[in-house]
């Protein structure tokens, strides 16, 4: 399957953007240009990780995400709750009053994604010892890790695990549930994830993971926790304790997925430049002899999303404190893994696309590469940024693509 | 030099194991961009990557120059270490004449010099005890056959 790249979580607002580089310096995967004093994206390379809209100072760039009145289309509205979402509120006694009181503001019913991620858990660890599990094994709960080796570590794609992600796996178990309790038509259950970051929206709205995506509709966390501190704590009707296990829940911090495990040795890298410095690693085949590999492209796992309302670091620690206390007899989850296998995979192999290549054709490449070598020679190699492009390289490349001319260089004869 | 090639080189800085496969990577890069199949940027990555811990380990670094030609690459390692005594022992795998510290940080397995000829289709090394060794490997595009 192609990555699909007709949708894209992040959009610019051109009126507030006033042309300076940060965003631009940050991309991971130089995706971002300034041109005519406005930054503007492709497409192509962008993964969706957020690092522009965090940086931004002007505000001017926005994760698109569907609004609260969708839900409003269907008969039976489903929330899944992403673990991160208990890391947003003032000291809760009962974790429980969250999920519940999605309820109070237009849900029927609440699922949590944390039930799938206990499923994942198991799915990994089976994966693992089977025989011919690839070494290190590598997670794809973080849609912008994933991409990021599709289009940047093509080596490491045989190294992704097969089993789909917590989120997929939350919402096929979701509609089925509803299915059952309600006796509506699939089409009638709207299926809506409150989501952390705008690269889960991305990869719903694509099929990243797959075709068959029981997601309707992405809201953000931040709008969901507006609309929930308006609700009162004596309002909530617990009727649905917590199902998830404590070890679901920490799927929401940086080493929570690893410590569901049990294996020889593991790594778990948080933070997007953090991931690329470990991918780099892996791809060199430095760290053979590591079981396991959990990413998460935002700082502290997905409790540092861009939707989040809380400081990751204050949402770790509500989350941790959840774990220990309201939610400490929960070691196992309910749940088990009691559908065939194929209901859990992915059905289709991970393809990387080289999104780098400078042409489609060798020859034409080759000519490119060669004006860029050269240009990178003439360049003063100090990556101002004033030219619009994140390194000189990177500019080198834009002017043998013919995007640019080479006079947008302002310190070229003052090397 | 044939005018029509592409050129470059990289410093392989002695002391350090954490910047070893700087040289690699971005060669590996560069290969993608000319849009080169994932097996030859891999071969030619891993063979280099082997030269560069060598050339950490045994002779306080060096220099990678990496040439493309319409059909092959050619990697030339050079440094100026302290050589190899005896080629054929060297290219035995498990062969090591790395120290134990060495060895203790995973490396000096004895299969630097035998990966690197096993991931390139043709492989030359000029040394000479005392001076240093130069160690050229060529990979053929549309050669399939040669990885393992």
């Amino acid at each position: 399957m192609k990555i699909d790249k007709s949708f894209c979580a992040v959009s610019i607002d051109k009126d507030k953007c006033k042309g300076c580089i940060n965003c631009m310096k940050r991309c991971p995967t130089e995706a971002i240009r300034v041109r005519d004093g406005k930054a503007v994206i492709d497409y192509n390379r962008c993964v969706s990780c957020g690092e522009c809209i965090r940086i931004c100072q002007s505000k001017a760039k926005y994760a698109t995400y569907d609004t609260m009145e969708m839900i409003n289309d269907y008969k039976y509205k489903v929330a899944l709750a992403a673990p991160s979402l208990l890391g947003q509120f003032p000291n809760i006694s009962d974790p429980s009053i969250i999920t519940n009181a999605l309820k109070n503001i237009g849900f029927d019913d609440v699922f949590e994604v944390a039930r799938g991620a206990d499923l994942v858990s198991k799915l990994t660890q089976q994966r693992l010892n089977q025989a011919d599990c690839p070494k290190p094994l590598i997670s794809t709960a973080c849609p912008v890790c994933v991409e990021l080796i599709l289009i940047r570590f093509h080596e490491l794609t045989d190294n992704l695990i097969d089993v789909l992600p917590p989120l997929e796996i939350s919402a096929k178990l979701a509609r089925e549930e509803a299915i059952k309790k309600t006796g509506l038509n699939s089409s009638d259950i709207g299926v809506f994830f409150i989501s952390p970051c705008p690269a889960k929206m991305a990869s719903t709205k694509t099929g990243f993971y797959t075709e068959d995506c029981n997601v309707d509709g992405v809201i953000s966390m931040s709008e969901v926790c507006l609309k929930l501190m308006h609700v009162q704590q004596n309002d909530v009707i617990i009727d649905q304790p917590i199902k998830a296990s404590n070890l679901g829940v920490a799927w929401a911090t940086s080493g929570g997925e690893v410590s569901n495990l049990s294996v020889g040795s593991f790594l778990a890298a948080d933070g997007i430049e953090n991931v690329v410095a470990v991918l780099k690693e892996l791809e060199s085949g430095k760290l053979k002899y590591i079981d396991y590999v959990e990413l998460n492209a935002c700082p502290g796992g997905c409790v540092g999303g861009v939707f989040n309302i809380e400081n990751p670091f204050v949402s770790k620690s509500k989350i941790h404190t959840i774990r220990k206390y309201a939610m400490a007899g929960k070691k196992n989850t309910n749940d088990s893994i009691n559908k065939i296998s194929s209901f859990y995979k992915r059905n289709d192999e991970w393809k990387p696309i080289n999104v780098f290549k400078l042409d489609e054709d060798f020859q034409v490449a080759f000519n490119k590469l060669q004006q860029v070598e050269q240009l990178v020679k003439e360049l003063p190699g100090i990556d101002c940024g004033t030219c619009g492009a994140p390194s000189c390289r990177a500019f080198a490349e834009d002017v043998a693509n013919g995007v640019v001319d080479i006079s947008l260089c302002t310190r070229k004869e003052k090397k | 030099m044939d005018e029509n090639t592409i050129k470059w080189s990289i410093d392989v800085d002695g002391c350090n194991f954490d910047t070893a496969g700087v040289a690699s990577q971005s060669t590996k890069f560069k290969l993608k961009q000319l849009g080169l199949d994932n097996e030859l940027s891999r071969r030619v990555a891993i063979a280099m990557y082997e030269g560069e811990i060598n050339m950490v380990i045994h002779a306080n670094g060096g220099v990678a120059e990496v040439e493309v030609f319409s059909d092959k690459i050619m990697v030339v390692l050079k440094d100026t270490g302290k050589g190899i005594a005896d080629i054929s022992l060297a290219m035995q795998e498990g062969y090591s004449t790395a120290t134990e510290d060495i060895r203790d940080l995973g490396f000096g397995a004895g299969m630097g010099l035998p990966n690197m000829k096993r991931y390139s289709d043709n492989m030359e090394i000029i040394t000479k005890v005392g001076e240093g060794t130069t160690v050229i490997m060529t990979f053929y595009m549309g050669n399939q056959s040669q990885q393992t």
